[in-house]
């Protein structure tokens, strides 16, 4: 008896579609095998982030509220992986876009209702968008890996939002707590009926939309994916990959920014160092399972919205940390990395013949 | 002013002990030819299982044992994704990465606010009492440890014929394959021993740096780690220079805040950031130039199948 491993020759479309699936099941009993180590019973916990997360309208906003920024982060990473760049800090330059956006509403002096949130989208994209594009420029003119600078720069990121929000930007009638001062209400997204879903969420498909459009339907995107692909064949067809590479990098932090508008303008309404617990790096998965595709960062930022709720409930129920998620989202990872060998393998038993054949 | 400076020198070597086992293990990793951009996630195993199993027993030799086994396990689930299953290693170390921050978040809860009276330093009789650089022959076991590990690992590479074959694994898989030498076995354990090295850094965390466990303690050394060993191209010596360049930056930050200066700590606290990526674009730059030490077959799975 032998295994005989070969390259599948096609795949079949049921498999594609079922083989997710089944990475979330396997993830999913590992998880609850953790728990059960952890002493939670993973029946009760998954009933409960099932319930809080899709059994009422409120924790179906939630889901949508929580959606909403992994789309953003999402679409920004997806972008940059078309042409195969790791943007590994979205949760940076989401950081950054809380800060512009933060400035415009407290400090500019706009009053204009009209003008202050338009502004404060720009001017969080114009932060997050250079927060990526160093990390941009340094890969294509040096050829520095932007994985450690993107990665690295999360950490500075944070670190100024922190530096601002205990020292000069602090509300000096906030009590002490590291937070600014409330946004005026012309700088605050509007919400719906009495759950925190805001209209950002509506921008963010809108944006999903547009990138769809772009990514797929016209001669820019096309040119993304043969310098993703192909760097050298685009370089010989005349496309110039060093702006390119930088301009990529700066849409990309520019849409991972606008999760960190949305989040101080439509769900804190001030500017305070926890406004994500990790969006920017649920991002790299988001688009990953994507499969490049912005319909799919959709699709996938609803399915991560849940686990978010669900990780929430999970905290105040039964005392587990926040980063508790990491442990599902990574195991999911693994399955999902080691599914594609067996996607594109086929491993068969066979029976090795008795007598030796003669070659 | 000599108690100064013996004081940042001491810190220098503290802060710069857990970055050196982590970029050691990183290295032997890299040199099979797989990333492992995981270092973060394997140091926060570490240093929960050092601290866990240490506070359960007492003794320190079972922390960093404990340390080393869990994150070789770990290790392992990366190497099985990367080596035999062939699949993206980025995407395979983010993930051990976020695995590890969850993990030890998950079981560390019960740690949390518990301390540890911290690895007791070993003063090296006459050598100690040299002024200044004294200050290298007084600290806990897991530096002399780590120092003598550059070493065993230098010989590894340029003496031994398994460090050989390792680095032609890593150079050139397709030629270390026709010449007998089992590619995918040298891979899996070179990344299942990077990562319990790695592991050992995370332990030095949690048992000597600052003996208690805290959620997310490592605050990004494993990826300064990561990014130390394009810096030391590939080569344990340099990587002692250059985690002890950063422990010095760290104990001047360090120095600066004890001193209290204008300066916010929450801008010292982003100096080591950019100091590693000031540091990672020089090395860059300087392998571009020709200098370049980088295993050739970094970042690429072998498939017997694909040789050409």
């Amino acid at each position: 008896m032998k295994l005989l491993i070969q390259k599948r020759q096609s795949q079949s479309a049921l498999f594609n579609l079922m083989t997710p699936l089944l990475c979330l099941v396997l993830a999913l009993i590992v998880v609850a095998l953790f728990l059960v180590m952890a002493g939670v019973n993973p029946f009760a916990a998954y009933r409960d982030v099932g319930i809080e997360a899709l059994g009422s309208a409120y924790g179906l906003s939630e889901t949508l509220v929580q959606a909403t920024p992994l789309i953003f982060t999402g679409l920004g990473v997806m972008l940059a992986f078309r042409m195969q760049l790791w943007n590994i800090g979205a949760e940076g330059q989401l950081y950054m876009g809380a800060l512009g956006a933060t400035w415009v509403a407290l400090f500019s002096g706009i009053t204009s209702t009209w003008l202050m949130i338009p502004m404060m989208m720009i001017m969080a994209m114009i932060l997050g968008g250079i927060w990526a594009a160093i990390a941009g420029a340094l890969k294509a003119r040096y050829r520095v890996n932007e994985v450690i600078i993107t990665l690295l720069l999360n950490y500075i990121a944070a670190g100024i939002v922190k530096y601002l929000v205990y020292g000069g930007w602090r509300d000096p009638k906030g009590y002490g707590f590291p937070q600014t001062a409330d946004f005026p209400p012309n700088a605050i997204l509007s919400t719906y009926f009495d759950t925190r879903l805001h209209s950002g969420f509506w921008i963010s498909l809108v944006l999903a939309a547009i990138l769809w459009v772009f990514t797929e339907k016209t001669v820019w995107g096309y040119e993304l994916r043969v310098i993703g692909n192909n760097p050298r064949a685009a370089q010989y067809a005349g496309m110039n990959i060093q702006s390119k590479t930088i301009f990529v990098m700066f849409l990309s932090g520019a849409l991972a920014a606008l999760a960190g508008f949305a989040q101080v303008s439509g769900v804190v309404t001030r500017l305070q160092d926890n406004i994500s617990p990790g969006y920017g790096f649920t991002a790299v998965i988001v688009a990953w399972l994507a499969r490049r595709s912005a319909a799919g960062v959709v699709i996938v930022s609803f399915f991560f919205g849940i686990v978010y709720v669900g990780g929430d409930a999970l905290k105040i129920t039964y005392k587990l940390p926040e980063s508790f998620i990491n442990v599902f989202q990574g195991m999911l990872l693994f399955f999902l990395l080691a599914s594609e060998y067996f996607v594109n393998h086929r491993i068969t038993l066979v029976r090795e013949p008795k007598t030796p054949v003669a070659v | 002013m000599i108690d100064l400076i013996e004081t940042i020198f001491d810190t220098t070597i503290r802060a710069g002990t857990p970055i050196l086992f982590g970029t050691l293990g990183a290295i032997i990793c890299e040199r099979s030819g797989v990333i492992n951009l995981g270092v973060e996630g394997l140091m926060l195993i570490g240093a929960l299982a050092g601290f866990a199993v240490t506070s359960m027993t007492g003794s320190f030799t079972a922390g960093v044992l404990a340390a080393i086994f869990f994150t070789m396990i770990a290790g392992m689930l990366h190497a099985l994704i990367t080596v035999y299953l062939k699949g993206n290693q980025i995407v395979s170390g983010l993930a051990l990465a976020m695995l590890g921050v969850g993990v030890s978040a998950l079981f560390g809860r019960s740690f949390v606010g518990k301390g540890l009276d911290g690895l007791s330093r070993i003063e090296i009789p006459l050598l100690s009492k040299i002024p200044i650089f004294g200050a290298m022959f007084r600290q806990d076991i897991l530096v002399y440890l780590s120092v003598i590990l550059v070493v065993l690992i230098a010989l590894f590479f340029s003496r031994t014929r398994w460090g050989l074959y390792l680095r032609t694994v890593g150079e050139n898989p397709g030629a270390a394959d026709t010449s007998g030498i089992p590619v995918t076995r040298y891979r899996f354990w070179a990344v299942a021993l990077g990562a319990g090295i790695s592991g050992i850094g995370g332990a030095y965390m949690s048992l000597a740096y600052t003996p208690f466990w805290v959620e997310n303690m490592t605050a990004g050394r494993g990826w300064i780690a990561v990014s130390l060993v394009i810096f030391s191209m590939w080569s344990a010596p340099r990587a002692l220079f250059g985690a002890y360049l950063f422990g010095g930056i760290n104990a001047a930050q360090l120095q600066l805040q004890a001193h209290g200066t204008s300066v916010s700590p929450y801008l010292l606290t982003m100096l080591p950031y950019l100091f590693t990526i000031g540091v990672l674009i020089w090395s860059t730059r300087r392998l571009e130039k020709g200098a370049s030490n980088e295993p050739a077959s970094l970042g690429l799975p072998y498939d017997r199948e694909d040789r050409k």
